[in-house]
């Protein structure tokens, strides 16, 4: 049916990002992790610099962390075709009204079952798992592609007529139940998809702005841009797949935002369309004084009040140089401090990270066959200078991965800085491939979840803001409480629980939390994953952390808002949707 | 050996093995003991931390830092001034654990333990519960205080059993101590002033210093949660301020939980216990110096029968305060600044101290002879000093007693394989201090002038035989804690002489109150403590419950009589302090006049005849009285001078009519008393 729809009007062939999609898992179709017959871990595809290799240390890592076995497989039970063939999907309830009315106006649409199961899910465990297993709860009745920022206002002003419920969708990558539509909800449900507004406006070289279309995914935005000699530097990890307004909806964070900034930083004019008419500034000034920053009502809205549409953004001429690194230290403490002090000189480079101990191992497990045995044996000696030489406990030591971007001659100086600062705290430069390897990792990392589904081990990542001098207590408390959790639930095998610094902040850390556990012998693995979660939050919120730092609220959350905002913010964030939205025209139920 | 004990009861406790660790040190060498190579294992993440490693994290912390500036300021001194002074305060304050002394000490206590004790009976299980929880976070071990022996014991029995040597906190006197102090300080001590008060500084070094050795968890701490040493062997009310610092880095995540394991140290007989006496008597307790400890070396003559150590479940404190704190309220101030501890805080540490302390005593072993002291004390002391009580009568309400004990769940060391009599024989001989058995009769011994003469005046001849009552008294307190709860019940019945469980369970909350210095109740959990008497005395057939009723059965009689005789002193020595405050005290008085005072009346209440219990001369129920009513607000304490108190009469006169049953007990409840 798709096809139909395709004849009737010009969608643009991003739409097919769809088509070379996983429909229950992470990422591309083509790119998997999977044990050969050897028994050997390789990864799948020609997408990125892993693709294709073999990981040899990758299968008893995961058989000695997880207990989990390659006998023992647990893969998805249901294909897709049993999903849209044999009837697993709820019929569309149409608004018959609204779909005439949508056909005058010439704006493609679809409520074929494919794409609407494509649309009503992000990537929380409970989410994929459930997929994995053919079950499908409510899911959107129609999908519609607006082609740019008139076509959404259209598209509101009659689903406000016709009293439809809109989600908008932007690249799909939510890890906070965002997506999934409310069970309660009986107006038509309509996913509004914005991946045909992809275009970038214009681009402004004297102010470095650009001015972009907010269904634009991360990576394409780059890449246009690079093609121009700019680039926003705004790369959070999902940027592959994730879209401009979903970042602007849920106060996105990026790797680099050290040199780059957040998206709160980086954004210099929004348009969004709500209910009650379209909200933009007057002018492009760079700062203003003008009460509440009304750009603060719209990020973070996660969908609730509108759809953004176009957003002007802070561009940069592209880094002359980069150079990756990494540093090892004796042991996470040390780490922490070490990242404290970077922070304190303010000398941050744009990427620092802290792995822990089991992070440390998570990563070595994931290097590639080497190509050479002189490779190896530099590997072996690596090894000996830092255990045996430094006297560094392999089940300690942590490490650092760097990114300095910039100048050649400044970039070179910045590192002699952050390195003469890590020896002050028993670091050691431990080379520019580990740093880069680390960096790689964070774009396969989430295909390890699935490789990890089909063996019975399930996992998800969750995060935190933190003042600085609770990083270490919260990093400690929250991993034990998990191991803790896991046991008194009845998991028959350690967790793997383990954490890392993301980011530093002048008055603080972002800390990135990775969780995962082999469910054998669990008759309601999801639910016991979600008791887990939910007790890691409690945890969290009880030793100072924040609800989130950069994944949102969504309806995963919403629960600790009152307790994190207090009553009366509640009721202004309350208040500004009544006003704005007083029909819950969007109506995905997030953060309030 | 095992002691008997009914299992079970509030799944508190199950069969114990006790094994005499004695025995293989009277097998085997002392040296090769104390040479033995020691490797505990400690708290998984915990570094080795030096003393002097500690006392520079402690003075450089940021929380020293912060509150010397602010004593700078208020005092006006210099913030270098200050320093030095913390700087004196800690190093009159901390330990300096050494191996080599913690060696030495076993060596000489082997010997010593040889000679004194015939068996130190230890809890394996429970050991092995300690072995696993020192390696899961910082361990706090919670010894009941009542000898100078319960000081190095414990430490005594890690060394043996390989687990890591504890730092303990002791009180100042103890440091004064020539050489003492030092060994005591080297083998893990730290001191601790009395009386604190307001100065801040030493609250300052003080806290940090524990929060330091609990968050760095290189060693277990050792305190004991009552505060002092128990002069009557009663369960002391617990002290919240080095509890409080003690959870303190659980409370605000600095560690991931904090495991408390309370430990029950009992004695077949106490090395101190004429010396407790007298000091209850108002004889001032001699200083603690290396001299005096040698002179009463001669205590080392004697045999004190056996000891068990009892090493309770671990406690974690993160699964007992879970819904009792919210931890996030310390997110909004740093880390490292003070913070007053909410009313929230208060109740729950207050409410955690009181659970170690009902735990110690449940895991209490109790000695045949605590059963006997409590049937010798229900004999009038003239009678029991003059003519005696008559053996078999003895015998045979003993092993009354004890069915009655067990079947209240009580821990009794009582020998299955010796014959009945021989066991109440060698526990009295044990005790020939106190008590004397002569021709089939049992006599209480009264101290003797060392010239052998009677004494002088009837007051002096009071004061001798109150000083053998009160040694007997102590070894029945050790027996309290079974009886207590259903003792209240049959105290309410007869007082109220209702069968209304509503009016019971009045009356038997006000008593609580009032003995709530003496007698040790967990806060806010009345009524189980009322459902557990009820269900006690029904399980032991002395009254029928129904879901209004609770009525007494003629079968019960000599259970009734006996719980009712055994709070009896109590309740005459609080109902004469009442009097002398109604009708002969000023308004305003002080401690040191009331102690004497009281004293001197309730000699003459018992010349006259009046009274006749001799524990009303007892200091210590006479403080607790005190206590109790500044609790109830009958007595307030004035500002302007210290120690001095005014009395309230008609409040005063209220209580004792309620305790005496003239009328019913109104809303007494005043605040719970949970101040740090």
């Amino acid at each position: 049916s798709i096809l139909l729809i395709l004849s009737q009007c010009s969608v643009n062939s991003s739409v097919f990002t769809q088509e070379i999609m996983k429909w229950n898992g992470w990422g591309y179709s083509d790119s998997r992790f999977l044990f050969n017959k050897k028994g050997q871990a390789e990864f799948t595809g020609k997408r990125y610099r892993l693709s294709g290799m073999i990981l040899p240390s990758l299968k008893d890592w995961f058989e000695g962390t997880f207990g989990a076995s390659l006998q023992h497989k647990s893969p998805a039970t249901v294909s897709a075709i049993y999903i849209y063939f044999f009837n697993a999907v709820q019929p569309p309830t149409l608004n018959e009204a609204f779909v005439e009315d949508l056909k005058s106006v010439g704006i493609p649409f679809s409520h074929d079952a494919e794409d609407r199961v494509f649309r009503a899910h992000g990537h929380c465990l409970h989410e994929i798992f459930a997929l994995r297993e053919g079950k499908v709860g409510r899911v959107p009745d129609l999908v519609v592609w607006p082609n740019c920022h008139n076509d959404v206002v259209k598209i509101v002003e009659l689903a406000c007529k016709h009293s439809v419920c809109l989600i908008p969708y932007g690249g799909g990558t939510s890890v906070s139940s965002a997506l999934e539509c409310p069970p309660e909800e009986t107006r038509s449900i309509v996913s509004l998809d914005t991946s045909q507004m992809n275009r970038i406006l214009w681009i402004d070289e004297k102010n470095l702005t650009a001015h972009v279309e907010a269904g634009i995914i991360g990576q394409d935005l780059e890449r246009l841009l690079n093609e121009n000699g700019y680039c926003t530097g705004h790369e959070p990890d999902s940027m592959e797949f994730s879209s401009l307004g979903g970042w602007v909806a849920t106060r996105a964070s990026g790797m680099k935002k050290n040199i780059y900034g957040n998206i709160e930083d980086l954004v210099v004019h929004i348009k969004m369309v709500t209910p009650r008419g379209v909200i933009e500034k007057s002018c492009l000034g760079p700062r203003m004084s003008t009460g509440p920053d009304i750009h603060h009502f719209i990020m973070g809205s996660e969908g609730t009040l509108g759809v953004v549409t176009e957003v002007t953004m802070k561009i940069r001429p592209m880094p002359e140089y980069q150079k990756y690194g990494s540093v090892v230290f004796p042991n996470f403490e040390q780490g922490v401090a070490c990242l404290r002090e970077v922070a304190r000189q303010r000398c941050a480079p744009a990427s620092i990270r802290l792995m822990d101990n089991e992070q440390f191992q998570f990563g070595h497990a994931l290097k590639p066959q080497v190509s050479s045995i002189f490779t190896s044996f530099l590997d072996g000696l690596k090894k000996f200078y830092i255990t045996k030489f430094k006297g560094f406990d392999p089940h300690h030591l942590c490490v650092a991965t760097l990114l300095f971007e910039g100048n050649r001659e400044k970039v070179l100086q910045h590192e002699k800085q952050v390195y003469d600062i890590a020896a002050k705290f028993g670091g050691l430069a431990a080379g520019e491939d580990n740093g880069q390897r680390g960096y790689m990792l964070t774009f396969v990392i989430a295909y390890l979840r699935d490789l990890g589904m089909d063996y019975y081990v399930i996992g998800e990542s969750f995060e935190t803001s933190v003042p600085w001098d609770r990083v270490l207590d919260i990093c400690r408390n929250v991993k034990e409480r998990i191991i803790r959790e896991c046991k008194e639930r009845g998991v028959q095998f350690p967790p793997l629980s383990t954490c890392r610094v993301t980011q530093t902040y002048d008055a603080g850390a972002c800390v990135y939390f990775y969780f995962a556990f082999n469910y054998r012998g669990l008759s309601d693995p999801v639910h016991v994953y979600e008791r887990v979660e939910h007790a890691a939050r409690e945890e969290i919120l009880a030793n100072g952390g924040s609800l989130s730092h950069h994944h949102g609220v969504g309806k995963l959350r919403k629960e600790w808002m009152r307790e994190t905002l207090s009553n009366v913010g509640m009721g202004m964030l309350k208040s500004v949707k009544d006003y704005v939205d007083p029909n819950n025209i969007f109506g995905n139920r997030n953060l309030l | 050996m095992n002691p008997h004990r009914q299992s079970g009861r509030a799944g508190l406790h199950d069969e114990e093995d006790f094994v005499d660790i004695l025995e293989e040190r009277r097998r085997s060498s002392d040296l090769g003991h104390a040479l033995r190579t020691f490797k505990p294992q400690p708290y998984t993440g915990a570094l080795p931390c030096s003393a002097s490693d500690l006392n520079k994290s402690v003075l450089e912390s940021q929380y020293l830092r912060y509150m010397t500036k602010e004593i700078a300021m208020e005092t006006g001194s210099s913030v270098e001034a200050v320093k030095q002074e913390a700087c004196g305060i800690l190093e009159e304050m901390s330990h300096n654990l050494q191996l080599g002394f913690i060696r030495l000490l076993g060596f000489t206590l082997t010997k010593v333990f040889k000679r004194i004790f015939s068996s130190i009976h230890v809890n394996m299980e429970g050991l092995s519960r300690l072995q696993q929880a020192i390696q899961e976070c910082p361990v706090i071990l919670m010894p009941s205080h009542r000898s100078y022996v319960d000081f190095l014991i414990i430490s005594y029995i890690l060394f043996t059993y390989d687990l890591p040597i504890p730092v303990i906190a002791a009180g100042v006197p103890l440091a004064g101590m020539k050489m003492i102090g030092e060994i005591l300080r080297r083998s893990g001590a730290f001191f601790i002033r009395r009386g604190i008060g307001s100065d801040k500084l030493y609250w300052a070094v003080l806290s940090e210093y524990v929060k330091t050795i609990v968050r760095k968890g290189f060693a277990p701490m050792e305190f004991y949660v009552e505060g002092l040493r128990s002069r009557t062997l009663k369960s002391l009310k617990p002290k919240l301020g080095m509890m409080h610092m003690v959870l303190e880095p659980f409370f605000k995540g600095e560690v991931y939980d904090i495991t408390l394991v309370p430990i029950s140290i009992s004695y077949d007989r106490v090395l101190e216990e004429s010396l407790l006496a007298h000091e209850l008597l108002g004889v001032p307790k001699p200083k603690e110096t290396t001299m005096g400890l040698l002179k009463a070396a001669r205590v080392l003559q004697e045999d004190y029968g056996s000891m068990h150590v009892n090493f309770g479940h671990p406690l974690s404190v993160r699964q007992l305060s879970q819904n009792k704190i919210n931890r996030s309220q310390y997110n909004l101030i740093p880390r490292d600044l003070p913070q007053k501890p909410s009313a929230e805080t208060q109740a729950c540490t207050n409410w955690l101290a009181h659970l170690v302390v009902r735990v110690q005593e449940e895991g209490s072993v109790v000695s045949p002879w605590s059963l006997m002291a409590c049937l010798l004390l229900q004999t009038p002391s003239a009678t029991l000093a003059e003519e005696g009580l008559a053996w078999d009568q003895l015998t045979q309400k003993t092993l009354w007693l004890r069915t009655l004990a067990l079947g209240f769940g009580a821990c009794l060391n009582w020998p299955g394989h010796v014959p009945e009599s021989d066991v109440m024989s060698s526990s009295m001989a044990l005790h020939h201090s106190v008590v004397q058995h002569k021709r089939g009769r049992v006599h209480l011994v009264e101290e003797k002038d060392p010239a052998g003469n009677r004494p002088v005046s009837p007051e002096e001849g009071v004061l001798r035989r109150a000083a053998a009552v009160l040694m007997v008294a102590s070894y029945r307190n050790q027996a309290l804690h079974i009886f207590v709860r259903p003792a209240l019940l049959v105290t309410a019945i007869h007082t109220t002489k209702s069968t209304h469980r509503d009016e019971l369970f009045a009356f038997f909350c006000f008593l609580q109150n009032v003995f709530s210095n003496e007698f040790i109740f967990i806060p806010d959990r009345a009524s189980e403590d009322f459902e557990e008497a009820c269900s006690l005395l029904r399980k032991c057939g002395a009254v029928q419950i129904s879901p209004q009723e609770v009525a007494e059965l003629e079968a019960g009689l000599q259970t009734t009589c006996f719980l009712q005789a055994l709070l009896q002193p109590f309740i005459e020595t609080y109902q004469v302090v009442l009097r002398f405050l109604c009708e002969e005290a000023d308004h305003v008085f002080s401690e040191k006049q009331l102690l004497p005072a009281v004293r001197s009346l309730a000699t003459r209440l018992i010349l006259s005849g009046e009274l006749h219990t001799y524990e009303a001369l007892s200091s210590d129920t006479q403080k607790n009285v005190l206590s109790a009513l500044l609790r109830l607000e009958a007595v307030t304490k004035l500002r302007t001078t210290e120690s001095k108190y005014r009395v309230n009469r008609a409040a005063i006169r209220r209580i004792g009519d309620i305790l005496s049953g003239k009328i019913p007990p109104q809303m007494l409840i005043a605040a719970p008393d949970a101040r740090l």
